[in-house]
């Protein structure tokens, strides 16, 4: 405990020097693959076409047209500038938002690169990276919750899995909304079972996580083997339909992409913007934080740590089930075994890549949803890139990050410990 | 009880294999690892009933007829297990009377499945029970399976025209190193920047699943195929099998009691054992008695990595001869449960992984005369790891003692750590 709190601020202040250059390095090497990948493979007079309405939607809006060679020069130069700003000056607090920036100036070249010489909807990719977003997301704000109260989580997966099942065996049986409302029940059970274990019976919460994992696998396998194969009505729950929100879905380009979606994509946002408010604005957030940084001084001042802890895995258990039911409920109406894919561990590397923050995890998801879109999409675009390595490339950025090269994440200081009360 | 029978063992100089696990074992209590799998194959048993659906058909007329009828459903399925995995006591008896050969392999075959089916769960549960033991939570057995897996068949088919007895042990090697890299690179991590093992050993096992699955579709994929899937390895590079089909029992089994045997000495006769042990139980102590930590986190992560590494190999070298996506049905998560019943113990991890060969391959017979889908010893699996890992539950459910010492916690750390 003391060996900790003296290092913390050494590794701070070094982090920070360390993390300008290395920052100023990134942004310098995007701007050089820009130029040597994109730019010189790239014919003078090749035109880029962006259609900017997502396909089945009404709206008129005319496409972008542009010459692929100058914008790809101007996008480079932009990072080169931004790149050299950073190793000279240092943007400091806003060195995040100036590294999204980057990140989307160079998926905008890139894309151009794709499209040179011919079309591509633009909107509909958008729109699509939103979409895969939502169960990433979802499963990061899961893991944010819970980790914030100090239990580590690594069995969104599982959850959402068990979810999925039931969400979509309930939903053919009653109706969709019965078939949400199990599927979220389902991860709060779930999720109840880890808490029960993690906090009452202090077991590593890794092995209760695991656990976790393979029971979901297990059982859920187990049942569709048993009755789902054979009985197609009690696997054919229907998707729910999107909600066009009025007026705003009329906003040319960015209404069809953002304002149109089912309840899955519409609860994700109310969910991360209620978090993110939960968290560091009101009481609740303040100890729920508390009990995760410090349970010892939360429970002195008179918050119950394992109540908090309990709340905590159940709400977060609960997101994670709303995530799952997303795969039945909200993409394909229907279970198949497996089904989630991983997507709950990306959910977890998102979590880690966003710090811990939900709109940091909402960014992270972004950006994982649209390496999974991509990834699926390539062989159509023409690129001769495997997709797998796209489909490697969350894991490989989450590793990164924990290493510390791009800035070392804050985790909440108590993460994965069981809390003992003292004196009884 | 059983703590004062070993106390003269464990006090003499020289400790046996059987002795030094003995006291592992009797410090909680030996009663708890067999009173959790006993438990979880009684749950096991509740679910086959409870999916019966003759049972509730009947449950309206006669709840009494309703429950023989669930438990004879559970005696059947678990009857139809033990023929599958040991054998059928009939007809090994008809074979040995009969004294035709044929017979008497088909007989015997269930029992050495099994014994063949357990030699990935011995490799996998033994790296991670050696990545516990040095306070590391090796997550990543399945991804380090699947890396030894790759490069074990590569050499298998790509070298051609050497002897089996170069041959193999370089395919072997092969697969050992795949693994190792794939553990050193989690390991290296954590003791140069702290980037904790579970984390990046679950982002490396999903990086491995992408690998294979681009290497079987591109570089790997067989000559004419258009399945992602490996040429077969040249017959040099095959693990001997000892009987005629349709055994397939094979060398690899005594490889990994070798290994076993192997990490034991390592981990409780040599210096480097000692330390592993000492950093694994307290960093600090081990930091002031000058133990380099950077060095054994790293070694401990190769090391259990290689282990896992060979779990593919043998998969791929002793039974399939090619390299397929998703051959591996989760023996990297399984072994986390396998280290746990084993309490991190070598003896331990083989007896445990004994039973869980034996109920996997039981569990095929399970499914074809009981119609009970094999998945159902997932389910089993981790209700025994859930009582395993919190042993109170046991103790509660059979009133047992709580023992004073009450030392069977793992030695791992949260994520900060």
């Amino acid at each position: 405990m003391s060996s900790q709190s003296t290092t913390i601020p050494t590794v701070a202040s070094y982090g920070t020097a360390r993390r300008r250059t290395t920052m100023g390095i990134v942004f310098l090497a995007l701007a050089g693959v820009i130029w040597y990948f994109f730019s010189r493979t790239t014919q003078a007079g090749m035109i880029t076409t962006f259609t900017l309405n997502p396909g089945g939607s009404q709206a008129n809006f005319p496409d972008l047209v542009f010459g692929t060679l100058p914008i790809l020069n101007v996008l480079a130069s932009v990072c080169a500038l931004i790149g050299a700003f950073q190793l000279v000056r240092g943007f400091g607090k806003r060195t995040n938002a100036v590294l999204g920036l980057v990140a989307a100036l160079f998926i905008f070249a890139f894309l151009s690169w794709v499209a040179s010489g011919a079309s591509l909807n633009l909107a509909g990719l958008l729109r699509a990276t939103l979409i895969r977003a939502i169960p990433i997301t979802l499963g990061a704000l899961s893991g944010i919750l819970c980790e914030r109260a100090g239990v580590v989580n690594i069995a969104i997966e599982g959850m959402m899995l068990t979810s999925a099942m039931l969400a979509a065996i309930f939903g053919s049986l009653y109706g969709l909304w019965v078939g949400l409302f199990s599927g979220v029940i389902a991860g709060g059970l779930l999720a109840l079972v880890h808490a029960i274990l993690s906090i009452k019976y202090k077991t590593d919460q890794i092995v209760s996580g695991t656990v976790i994992n393979i029971f979901s696998i297990g059982i859920t396998s187990f049942i569709s083997a048993k009755y789902l194969a054979s009985s197609r009505h009690l696997n054919n729950p229907g998707i729910f339909s999107d909600i066009q929100i009025p007026g705003l879905v009329d906003i040319p380009f960015i209404g069809p992409i953002a304002f149109s979606h089912n309840i899955f994509f519409f609860g994700m946002v109310i969910l991360l913007a209620l978090l993110h408010f939960g968290l560091f604005f009101t009481r609740w957030g303040l100890r729920l934080r508390s009990v995760g940084e410090h349970p010892k001084a939360a429970d002195t001042l008179g918050i119950n740590v394992f109540r908090t802890r309990y709340m905590a895995v159940i709400l977060g258990g609960m997101m994670a089930g709303f995530g799952g039911a997303y795969f039945t409920l909200g993409s394909v109406g229907r279970f198949d075994e497996v089904m989630t894919a991983g997507r709950g561990f990306i959910g977890l590397a998102a979590m880690i890549f966003g710090n811990w923050n939900p709109f940091g995890a909402f960014g992270a998801g972004l950006l994982f949803g649209f390496a999974d879109m991509l990834a699926a999409r390539l062989a159509i675009l023409g690129v001769r890139v495997p997709s797998e390595f796209l489909l490697m490339a969350p894991y490989v950025a989450t590793m990164i990050i924990l290493a510390g090269v791009v800035g070392r994440g804050q985790m909440p200081a108590a993460d994965g410990q069981p809390y003992e009360k003292e004196g009884h | 009880m059983a703590k004062k029978d070993t106390q003269p063992q464990t006090s003499s100089k020289k400790k046996t294999a059987f002795g030094i696990f003995l006291e592992e074992l009797t410090r909680g209590s030996l009663l708890v690892p067999i009173l959790a799998i006993v438990t979880g194959l009684l749950l096991g048993g509740l679910i086959v009933a409870l999916t019966t659906e003759q049972v509730y058909t009947t449950w309206s007329e006669s709840p009494l007829e309703a429950i023989g009828i669930g438990v004879n459903a559970a005696l059947r399925s678990y009857g139809a297990l033990f023929n599958g995995s040991i054998g059928n006591p009939e007809r090994i008896i008809d074979a040995l009377s009969s004294g035709e050969e044929a017979a008497i392999r088909r007989a015997f075959n269930p029992f050495l499945e099994s014994l063949t089916k357990s030699v990935p769960y011995i490799f996998a549960g033994l790296a991670v029970a050696l990545g516990f033991r040095a306070g590391l939570f090796n997550i990543g057995a399945e991804g380090q399976l699947f890396i030894g897996a790759i490069t074990s068949v590569y050499v298998g088919f790509a070298l051609t025209g050497l002897p089996a007895i170069i041959h193999l042990p370089l395919a072997l090697g092969a697969g050992a190193l795949g693994g190792a890299l794939w553990g050193f690179i989690p390991g290296w991590l954590k003791a140069k920047t702290g980037g904790h093992e579970v984390i990046n050993t679950i982002m490396m096992n999903y990086i491995a699943f992408r690998l294979s699955e681009y290497l079987l579709r591109g570089p790997l994929q067989r000559p004419g195929s258009t399945n992602p899937i490996s040429p077969f390895i040249e017959a040099s590079a095959q693990l001997p099998r000892f009987f005629d089909s349709p055994i397939r029992f094979h060398l690899g089994f005594f490889i990994a009691l070798a290994a076993a045997y192997g990490v034991y000495w390592l981990l409780f006769k040599t210096r480097i054992g000692f330390e592993l042990r000492t950093v694994g139980a307290n960093p600090k102590a081990a930091r002031y008695a000058g133990m380099n930590i950077v060095w054994v986190t790293v070694l401990a992560m190769s090391l259990s990595g290689a282990l896992a590494g060979m779990a593919g190999a043998n998969e791929v070298l002793g039974l399939n001869y090619n390299l397929a996506p998703a051959f591996s049905s989760g023996y990297g998560f399984d072994s986390i449960a396998l280290a746990l019943i084993g309490k991190s113990h070598p003896l331990g991890v083989v007896l445990a992984a004994l039973l869980f060969g034996t109920l996997r391959n039981g569990a095929l017979q399970m499914q074809i005369a009981a119609n009970v889908p094999v998945d159902i010893i997932s389910v089993m699996q981790a209700l025994i790891l859930a009582f395993i890992a919190a042993p109170a539950i046991i103790r509660t459910i059979y009133r047992l003692r709580t023992p004073e010492d009450d030392d069977d916690q793992l030695h791992v750390r949260g994520w900060g750590g």
